[in-house]
């Protein structure tokens, strides 16, 4: 044993000693600096979601797409592709403790996620002074891309600004219900709140009225007293809460309960296109709308997706995948478009190659459709469709 | 009771005990969470740990009730628990097999399934399960029954590889930062130790603590010795000071960013609970709503140096005495309402005063000057000299600074006349009113400089994340604090400090817990009062009276 | 309470200031919102039934924390869970696997009856699986150990039902003969409004019957009083504090069974929030009295439904729904400054708090 035991020892010390005198011929000249993976180490990339807490659900389903990407993609150079999980818990905190934790292991090439925008505004400061580069499958905050706000050179999203879907929304509501009335009610989420204003600015200005915005709060229950208020207050044709599956689920359900709402149009946002949600709202759902990016696709990638998911995971739960899955493939095709490589199999990456790299893709081919960055990292194809919850399934109904 | 004999029956419940704990870690999803996370790299993974740890503590703890000299009995005993225990996993993997109860309990999954039947068919794993659980229970008997001078080495060599194990990830990140990726892949293959280096390291830990123990039993007359020379012992204080003194100054460059970044977290909740500890601990007053304080700290500092719509052009440092003060005027006018209430009344009373400031940060209301949901964001960091203080090394100095200002000021109060009135007060109310103490102004000065603290942790925190958002001051925060003062020991300072360690720093390194991290939460807070109901390290004052009151209605001394 | 501080004078001005600030701003508001008048009477009357409804289910939640209070003089933070467990395990098991077979819609009254009497098994035994591992051996220690293993207990039960069932919401089947409304006087109210309403009335005052009627009931107030002197006369106190927690978590198990059928979803968050309010409810109504609980859980769910509306409306404040805590808390304060024992609090403000 203790002879075994020694042999061992003594081997390691040499091939530790050996290697460190092999050298190597490569001069980073990268101007944030290289990563640098040895002969038989992963590549590293990190996923940072929200796996805990009340909206762990949306985080997991990210997760689960970066991990089908990484899965589809195999090894990179003969590199197998490792990803660090990590929790940004859905608030500040939780996100720079996650950056943190991030930035400080220099073999990461990459960060997936966060989850919630709140989350991204920290993080995007840490990782982007630390050099590294993050990219976003859910943060829809419109201050997150936008210079004069929270933008920091690292940061890019592969879904949409909610901007976009705000605004989409309004139009659908408008030009294609030809509805002229309208509520809107957010839960006090950053992104809940940023897409019910945008709607309803939008909304006004193509010459529709608000009669009421209006908030509930996470947790809360009893929707009636709101939804009374609202009744009282118009009633609207329409009413847009683009909140989560808990809160959305008794809004959808107490609406058709009360007196004057009976007949108001019922729309909702991508937080509550799951499976959940779908059961969450049930009968009451039924003709319901929602707005979201347009994942109507019946690709083969997409197809191909799926069916991996599903073997690994089960049934996906909500659409958020589809964003991390095409931003984890916009991340290693970078790697691949980078990297350099030694006879040994020893291969470098620069960060700032791989930021630049990032910011500059065009057409990019993935699930949620064709993407290009723009010079703040908005990436997504902007396409956001309508769908509507018929039988029991959503189908795409507009544009 | 370690003397009451204890029958085949208590055995088998014990076993039946042990069992459930495994079930239940294994259908919550932990254990397959966990198989994934090696801790001596190709051998055993923190799942294992996590499967087997029941049956493993409930033979050890069996055996140690049976008559010392009936050793077979108490491995037999042993043995028994961990079959019984691994029936249920049997039952499991056997159920999941047939039928589809993944329906109902979604974490039995394929990976949970193939892990408990170590990816053989059905009967071949459920052999080895039993054989496994049966053999783990052998041990711990077995570990019992040793006698003292090895018994002891050889559990802390055990736990101790096993902790550093399930830690090895920041272990290796820190020995790949300071000696280089080689030795780093000596010691470790991924994130695991391999197999070589954790035998020598659970050498090297039995060795150690073997001869600490020789040591010991010949040190007693010694330390005598060194009892007489009281100069020395001063000396020798005043060197460990020193050393600890400096290892604070250096600590950043010691821990690397990340750890820097968990101990700034750390020491804003010790900056809290040092505020609350002046509160609940010196005066008694239970405080549900002090994250109030904190959020008041942080607003203000939000919207006086924000660079973006909502701010009003401050710095840092102009912006700080202006956010601690509002916090403390905010202590003292919320102080006000309460003064007259008691007990759980001022606990619910004060939580809806901290749920009040959270809707209102929160609320469309006031959206048009502290940003609603939209939070305040382009905080910027504190600036020195011309130099931006972005990196969590800079943070770490002025939280330093902070901890040790409000350390020296809890010290210098707890010992001073308004220190002696907060006790009476604590004692009891109305005795310390017919000493002539005045309520009034005694309540608010400890609101106050609660406030104080937790408003001067909010200010740092707003400029050290550079945004903030209403969620960030939910009640949780609030229950946070609480309990790491009351795990710390109420009423002590190091106790906050400890306190703050355990509950903030530990669940930060425990990441991989995953969605876990607040059921290991739940089950620490457990644990901790069970074990230790008087706290970490409990205050001198507050442990005689509670011996005094050894009493059985101990529930009235508020 | 006040005249401990008759010296003081500053103190009492400042409080009945603030009384006085607060009744004002509420006069004001509701006057503001008369005149204005955005709402028809059948708004406030609905209203009104949504309050009750929702103040129902804070009762039978808040029915718990008062008795344990009154016996052990903790705050059962755990409280909430309990009521979260049994239904969603009732749901998972019973309610959602009924429906798919079409038992539930065949008998009705039995799936409802099954449904129940699993949620109340299910809670009782959290209950007392957590007293006796978390509380009991507390007894003795400082007050503010077992709050803080409360606390434990209760992040505990959520994450293990979260591990045990997952994250997603578990919609809650809707029963045929519960759909609808009645009108009585001209006011619409659900069917399964008024099925919670009457079930709770009907276990509050059997629940009140209880402990003081029968023997089991007077054990638990003799051991609410003083456990020594109750041991002394032949009560084993063990007994009397276990009976208390099974009794506050088969009525919490009740709660999550109406809780569910007008929420018609569970979620392992779904404990929490309610737990707190109905903590409130109990404080509010008076720690320690059955029918302070009661009232004070029913006053609450008043509050939240009325006051944004009837209160803030007429200020003018936008969403004033966000704020319906705030208006829940101030009340709370301004009930305790007059009156700091709670609405029917005797004298336990004075002797034990």
């Amino acid at each position: 044993m203790k002879k075994k035991l020694f042999i061992t020892l003594s081997l390691l010390l040499a091939v530790f000693v050996l290697s460190a005198c092999a050298g190597s011929q490569f001069e980073c000249e990268d101007e944030i600096g290289c990563v640098t993976y040895g002969p038989d180490e992963p590549i590293r990339i990190a996923s940072a979601m929200v796996i805990s807490g009340p909206n762990a659900e949306l985080g997991l389903d990210s997760q689960h797409g970066v991990e089908v990407a990484v899965e589809f993609r195999g090894q990179i150079a003969g590199h197998d592709i490792e990803i660090q999980f990590e929790d940004e818990q859905c608030n500040s905190e939780g996100g720079q403790a996650a950056g943190q934790k991030i930035v400080s292991d220099p073999t990461i090439l990459g960060i997936i996620g966060p989850s919630c925008s709140g989350a991204g505004v920290p993080m995007s400061q840490v990782v982007s002074q630390a050099g590294y580069v993050m990219i976003s499958s859910s943060n829809t905050a419109p201050a997150l891309t936008d210079p004069d706000a929270a933008w920091n050179p690292g940061y890019l999203r592969s879904c949409h600004n909610d901007k976009v879907q705000g605004k989409a929304m309004a139009e659908f509501a408008f030009n294609e219900l030809g509805v002229t009335t309208a509520a809107a009610i957010h839960d006090g989420d950053p992104y809940t709140e940023g897409l019910a204003r945008v709607f309803a600015d939008e909304f006004e200005a193509l010459g529709g009225t608000i009669v009421e915005f209006t908030a509930v709060n996470k947790g809360d229950t009893d929707m009636r007293p709101v939804l009374s208020a609202i009744a009282a207050a118009g009633p609207p044709e329409l009413m847009y809460y683009p909140v989560f599956t808990a809160e959305g689920g008794f809004i959808t359900k107490q609406a058709k309960e009360v007196t004057g709402l009976e007949d108001t149009i019922l729309a909702a946002a991508d937080g509550m296109i799951s499976d959940a949600a779908k059961a969450a709202v049930g009968e009451a759902g039924e003709g319901m709308y929602f707005s979201g990016p347009d994942l109507s696709f019946s690709g083969e990638l997409y197809e191909k997706f799926l069916d991996k998911y599903n073997e690994l995971f089960g049934a996906p739960k909500s659409v958020f995948h589809a964003h991390a899955f095409d931003g984890t493939n916009m991340l290693l095709d970078c790697v691949e478009a980078n990297l350099v490589e030694e006879k040994d199999g020893t291969i470098h990456v620069g960060r700032q190659a791989l930021r630049t790299c990032l910011y500059a893709t065009e057409n990019f081919e993935g699930v949620t459709g064709t993407l290009t960055c723009n010079e703040y990292g908005d990436c997504a194809d902007p396409k956001i469709s309508v769908s509507q919850l018929i039988d029991g399934e959503y189908e795409a109904i507009w544009p | 009771m370690f003397n009451k004999s204890i029958d085949i029956r208590d055995v088998i419940i014990n076993g039946l005990l042990a069992g459930l704990i495994s079930l239940s870690l294994s259908v919550i999803g932990l254990i397959a969470l966990l198989s994934e996370r090696e801790i001596i790299s190709g051998l055993f993974t923190t799942g294992h740990i996590f499967l087997v740890g029941a049956p493993f503590a409930m033979a050890y703890v069996t055996a140690g009730k049976v008559l010392s000299e009936e050793k077979s009995k108490a491995l037999g005993y042993g043995l028994l628990i961990g079959v019984v225990a691994s029936v249920f996993i049997v039952v499991l993997t056997t159920l999941a097999t047939f039928f589809d109860i993944r329906r109902f309990l979604v974490n039995v999954t394929p990976v949970l399934i193939e892990f408990l039947t170590f990816g053989k068919s059905l009967l071949i794993g459920n052999i080895l399960i039993v054989v496994m659980m049966g053999v783990i229970g052998l041990v711990g008997a077995g570990l019992r029954i040793l006698p003292e001078q090895f018994k002891h080495p050889l559990t802390s060599g055990l736990g101790w590889t096993i902790i550093l194990g399930m830690f090895s990830e920041i272990l290796a990140s820190r020995i790949r930062a300071f000696f280089g990726r080689g030795v780093h892949k000596l010691i470790f293959t991924g994130k695991a130790f391999n197999v070589v280096s954790a035998t020598i390291l659970l050498v090297l830990i039995v060795g150690f603590t073997y001869w600490n123990d020789l040591r010991k039993k010949d040190q007693p007359e010694k330390e005598e010795v060194n009892d007489q020379t009281d100069g020395t012992k001063k000396r020798l204080q005043r060197i460990k000071m020193g050393v600890f003194g400096v290892l604070l100054l250096i600590a950043p460059l010691l821990l690397g960013t990340y750890l820097t970044e968990v101990t700034n977290n750390v020491g804003l909740y010790i900056l809290m609970g040092l505020g609350l500890n002046i509160v609940v601990g010196f005066a008694g007053l239970l405080d549900l709503g002090y994250v109030g304080f904190f959020a008041v700290g942080a607003y203000v500092m939000g919207v006086l140096t924000s660079e973006g719509a909502l701010g009003l052009g401050f710095t840092f440092w102009t912006a700080l005495p202006v956010a601690v003060l509002a916090s403390t005027l905010a202590g003292v006018i919320l102080g006000i309402p309460v003064l007259g209430m008691r007990g759980d009344y001022l606990a619910i009373v004060t939580m809806g005063f901290g749920e009040i400031i959270r809707i209102l940060a929160l609320s469309d209301l006031l959206k048009p000057y502290i940003g609603g949901a939209q939070g305040v964001l382009q905080i910027p960091k504190p600036e020195l000299f011309g130099l931006t203080l972005l990196h969590p090394r800079h943070i770490y100095y002025i939280i330093l600074v902070g901890v040790l200002i409000a350390v020296y000021v809890s010290w210098r109060l707890r010992d001073s006349r308004l220190g002696r009135q907060w006790m009476a007060l604590r004692e009891d109310e109305d005795v310390a009113e017919a000493m002539g103490i005045n309520l009034v102004s005694t309540k608010l000065l400890a609101f106050g400089i609660g406030a104080f603290f937790g408003g001067l942790s909010g200010a740092i925190f707003a400029s050290k994340l550079s945004s903030i958002f209403p969620h960030s001051f939910n009640l949780v925060v609030s229950i946070n604090v609480l309990s790491l003062i009351i795990v710390g020991g109420l009423g002590s300072l190091p106790g906050v400090i400890v306190g703050a360690l355990i509950l903030v720093g530990l669940p930060e390194l425990l990441r991989e817990f995953a969605e876990h991290r607040m059921l290991m939460y739940g089950i620490l807070l457990i644990v901790m009062m069970l074990s230790k109901p008087e706290g970490f390290i409990p205050s001198k004052v507050l442990q005689r009276e509670l011996h005094a009151h050894e009493e059985p209605e101990p529930v009235s001394s508020d | 309470m006040l005249q401990r501080f008759q010296n003081i004078s500053f103190l009492d001005i400042a409080l009945w200031a603030l009384a006085a600030i607060i009744i004002t701003v509420v006069i004001w508001g509701t006057i503001a919102t008369i005149i204005d008048n955005p709402y028809n009477p059948q708004f406030w009357a609905e209203t009104i039934v949504f309050g009750i409804s929702q103040g129902s289910l804070y009762a039978l939640i808040a029915i718990g924390y008062t008795l344990v209070y009154g016996v052990l003089f903790m705050i059962n933070f755990a409280h909430g869970e309990f009521f979260m467990t049994g239904i969603i395990t009732a749901t998972i098991f019973l309610a959602q696997p009924m429906k798919e077979t079409g038992f539930l819609d065949n008998y009705p009254i039995i799936s409802l009856l099954a449904i129940a009497a699993v949620s109340i098994l299910v809670s009782m035994a959290i209950a007392l699986l957590t007293e006796r591992v978390a509380y009991r051996p507390l007894r003795k220690a400082p007050r503010l150990v077992p709050l803080i293993t409360a606390i434990g207990a209760s992040f505990f039960w959520q994450y293990f039902f979260r591990g045990l069932y997952g994250s997603e919401v578990k919609p809650f089947p809707p029963f045929e003969i519960l759909k609808g409304k009645f009108t009585i006087a001209g006011v619409p109210i659900l069917k399964t409004h008024a099925v919670v309403i009457v079930s709770a009335v009907i276990m509050l005052i059997g629940l009140y019957l209880f402990v003081m009627k029968t023997k089991v009931g007077k054990s638990i107030r003799a051991v609410a009083e003083n456990k020594d002197v109750a041991a002394l006369m032949g009560i084993n106190v063990d007994r009397a504090i276990t009976i208390t927690f099974a009794m506050g978590s088969a009525m919490a198990g009740i709660a999550g069974v109406l809780y569910a059928l007008v929420f018609r979803q569970t979620h392992f968050f779904m404990g929490f929030i309610p737990g707190i309010k109905a903590f409130t409810a109990a404080v509010l109504g008076g720690i320690g009295s059955v029918p302070g609980a009661a009232l004070g859980g029913f006053l609450l769910g008043m509050f939240e439904s009325i006051g944004p509306a009837l209160f803030l409306e007429g200020l003018g404040i936008p969403a004033p729904h966000q704020l319906k805590d705030v208006i829940a808390f101030t009340m709370l304060v301004l009930v305790l400054i007059l009156r700091p024992q709670g609405i029917l609090g005797e004298r336990l403000a004075e002797e034990k708090a």
